[in-house]
């Protein structure tokens, strides 16, 4: 077993993605993910790795269109405002099943809002990481190792299914230190005799490309594309179930929010509440399934986050309105308490039993 | 409930307080236990306060952000005044006291002053004020081993300046001798 | 029978979709020609424009990369980095490289980025239907410049040549034009040096290649040419603007 250190979550995403093999990452300076980039711009030198500096996000995920296209592992990373502006390049990317990870260390919004931790670009995220029909993974790590674990699958699967993965992570996971541990990453061989690598006179020419001008030919591949996310919905969600077997209230929390959240659940437990919790991991695709299994005896859901309840729409969805769906949560970049957390659970549940 | 030191250490830029911290976690972690760091960011840290946010636990670390210390470590007025009240009864507060000219009027707590500027001077400590008063605290709470709190040093002093490891062992024998 | 003109093959068989009488069909050519003549097909990456031009991946038989509005250079550095002994190159026409596109330009320029640039200034935007662009001339008419291009209201165009020549990362720059057999031999040789440049790394080389566009300017092609020659050579000058494909940028 490798020896546990104390990482940064942002160096340990930074670190993962140098195993997990990436060589190529551009970035552009921004509170909180900053030391994503510092430390890249140390270690990429030494291992012949690309770190760098672009002149704005928006030409840093383009960087990453041009990398990726050429079959190599390319990664960016921002934080909220920062996103916003990479959008134009996911959907290009998306729109051209090119495979990169983008990682948002999330800040309150909207605008500039705040610097410090929040969840509130859940929608971006999930729904509208750009124009058009296409989908994102979407991870949502909840502690420093996760982080490792997740950057690790997100570049896997953004290869198998040749499609942008996203790690959505906040101000609290990024800046905070926790034990990690660094497996060896399994690193999948997927087919890249797509790339715009040069044809050597060997074959027809590649071409990486988002335009189509009949519609036909664009629905057809639109189509193709939502069968391969149909495959990504069936095996890909990721969901952790802690104490929903007999809960009368579950909570629905990620990322470090769910670390509160569980704390609550336990000091609920402890006198006499069932409170449970459900744990997107993924949350594109969302683990619908976790949801209905919980909505047969659960009386009642509340989410838990770090914004205005922008996964309440999604919990309602999956237990097909089921169930009350409540929501409790801060914004603008505070942190929400686990006696806060711990107080809702007591107003939803009328107190202990 | 599990045995939790929830820790503040804050104070200005430069006196070392995330330093002292990521000692104090890295100890945790050396001694089997759940630790987390959480440096306060943005711009009041350029020039202004500093503090960060240490947990060590048996058990997992639910939220990173102390909100009430059970143990708190000042190095300014400033954050002084801004986390004293926090501080749960029982709770123990060590202050450098020859930066901080106050007397804390609670009764409920334990507060040490400790004059560890004056005496990193003295003592040929220089810039080991946080480490002095680690060794304070290491004392009065023993929040882990003094062979622990060793090997934490060990791990967060790097190899560059390996010539500085005596110097924070001797700071750390200072501050439980106060 | 003797072969004595063909096309290159460099050129795909796609018939394009260009207008009567517009230029690029010979700037296409010129880039396939010397394509073939350095014999790097096989390792050439292109990288195409939103524009006219936006289905040049079509036509050229290289592996081609189709760019958001404006982020050629950016996606031709990635491309770049990824691929360090590879030729890369951008087709850019006005809009996309002076205007949307202005920071990428430039910032790929001034970082001495291995790439040649090739920079279609036709003074409109023409794949949109004839709008003002940021090298339309003052006074010229345009869809959205119904009175002419007021410099008081609208601003001045941009010379890119002469502006990117001021940068420490360009290697060679040189404003070309194709009116006539002797300027497109002359363009023919100056994309030639500028893909040679990046061969031998000596930095960033953008080709400025003044072109009509019959269509959006309500010219037949031949009146085209004189209105280039009358207006646009008087206000963008033909010539080299930067040289240091000898020495190298860095």
């Amino acid at each position: 077993m490798a020896e546990k250190v104390l990482m940064k979550g942002n160096e340990a995403i930074a670190e993962a993605a140098i195993r997990a093999g990436c060589r190529h990452f551009f970035g552009y300076p921004i509170t909180p993910q900053t030391e994503i980039s510092a430390y890249l711009s140390k270690k990429m030198p030494k291992i012949g790795g690309t770190f760098l500096q672009a002149e704005s996000e928006v030409a840093a995920i383009n960087m990453v269109l041009g990398a990726a296209s050429c079959g190599v592992r390319a990664m960016t990373s921002s934080s909220s405002p920062g996103i916003s502006l990479k959008t134009e390049g996911i959907s290009y990317i998306a729109g051209s099943d090119v495979p990169c990870v983008v990682v948002n260390v999330q800040r309150g919004g909207p605008g500039l809002g705040s610097i410090q931790p929040a969840q509130s670009d859940y929608w971006q995220a999930t729904k509208a990481l750009g124009h058009g029909d296409f989908h994102v993974l979407v991870y949502a790590p909840s502690s420093v190792q996760e982080m490792v674990d997740y950057v690790y699958e997100a570049f896997d699967k953004a290869e198998q299914y040749r499609m942008p993965a996203m790690i959505l992570s906040d101000g609290v996971l990024g800046q905070m230190m926790e034990p990690v541990e660094f497996t060896d990453p399994v690193i999948h061989p997927h087919d890249k005799s797509w790339a715009t690598t040069g044809h050597e006179n060997k074959r027809a020419h590649n071409v990486v490309n988002s335009l189509y001008l009949t519609p036909q030919e664009l629905e057809d591949l639109v189509h193709q594309r939502f069968e391969r996310y149909k495959i990504v919905e069936k095996n890909e969600p990721k969901a952790e179930e802690y104490l929903t077997e007999d809960a009368d209230i579950v909570l629905v929390a990620y990322g470090a929010t769910a670390r509160i959240a569980k704390a609550a659940v336990n000091q609920a437990r402890e006198i006499g509440i069932k409170a449970g919790l459900i744990r997107p991991i993924t949350l594109w695709p969302f683990p619908k399934a976790s949801f209905e299994k919980a909505a047969e005896h659960a009386k009642k859901f509340l989410c838990v986050e770090m914004s205005m309840g922008q996964m309440v729409e999604d919990v309602t969805l999956a237990i097909h309105s089921s169930k009350p769906v409540a929501f409790f949560g801060r914004t603008g970049g505070v942190i929400p308490a686990p006696s806060e957390v711990f107080e809702a659970i007591k107003k939803h549940t009328g107190g202990a039993e | 409930m599990a045995d939790t030191k929830n820790i503040v250490l804050a104070g200005f830029g430069g006196q070392g307080i995330l330093f002292a911290g990521k000692v104090m976690a890295y100890t945790g972690l050396m001694e089997g236990k759940q630790v987390s760091w959480l440096p306060s960011y943005g711009p009041e840290m350029r020039g202004g306060t500093a503090n960060c946010s240490v947990c060590i636990s048996d058990e997992p670390i639910a939220s990173p952000v102390v909100i009430n210390p059970n143990i708190l470590i000042a190095m300014n007025l400033p954050s002084y005044q801004k986390f004293i009240d926090a501080v749960p009864a029982g709770g123990k507060v060590f202050l450098d006291s020859s930066l901080i000219d106050v007397k804390c009027e609670r009764t409920d707590i334990d507060v040490y002053y400790v004059p560890a500027t004056e005496l990193s001077n003295s003592e040929n400590l220089q810039s080991l004020a946080n480490i002095i008063l680690l060794g304070k605290v290491l004392k009065e709470t023993q929040f882990a081993s003094y062979e622990g709190v060793k090997k934490g040093i060990g791990k967060c002093v790097s190899a560059r300046k390996a010539h500085l490891l005596d110097a924070n062992i001797r700071a750390i024998d200072l501050g439980m001798t106060l | 029978m003797a072969v004595v003109f063909q096309k290159p093959h460099a050129l795909t068989d796609a018939i394009t979709h260009y207008c009567p009488g517009c230029t690029h069909g010979i700037v296409h050519r010129l880039v396939a020609e010397v394509i073939d003549e350095l014999g790097v097909e096989g390792k050439t990456v292109g990288v195409v424009p939103v524009g006219c031009s936006v289905l040049a991946y079509n036509y050229f038989n290289c592996d081609m990369i189709e760019a958001p509005h404006g982020r050629a250079p950016a996606v031709a550095t990635g491309v770049r980095r990824a691929l360090p002994e590879n030729v890369v190159f951008t087709y850019q026409g006005d809009g996309d490289l002076a205007a949307i596109g202005t920071a990428e330009t430039v910032h790929a320029a001034t970082r001495g980025e291995n790439i040649t640039i090739i920079f279609i200034n036709n003074a409109i935007y023409g794949m949109t239907g004839g709008q003002m662009a940021p090298t339309t001339l003052p006074g010229q008419v345009t869809q959205t410049t119904p009175y002419g291009r007021d410099v008081n209201y609208s601003g001045f165009p941009i010379r890119m040549c002469e502006m990117l020549s001021t940068l420490s990362g360009v290697a060679f720059a040189q404003r070309v034009t194709v009116d006539n057999v002797q300027h497109v031999r002359e363009a023919k040789a100056a994309i030639k040096k500028g893909f040679q440049a990046q061969i031998d790394k000596k930095g960033f080389s953008i080709i400025e290649v003044l072109s009509t566009c019959p269509t959006n300017w309500g010219l037949t092609p031949v009146e085209a040419l004189d209105w280039l020659r009358e207006n646009m050579i008087p206000y963008y000058p033909l010539g080299v603007y930067k040289d240091k494909t000898e020495e190298g940028v860095r």
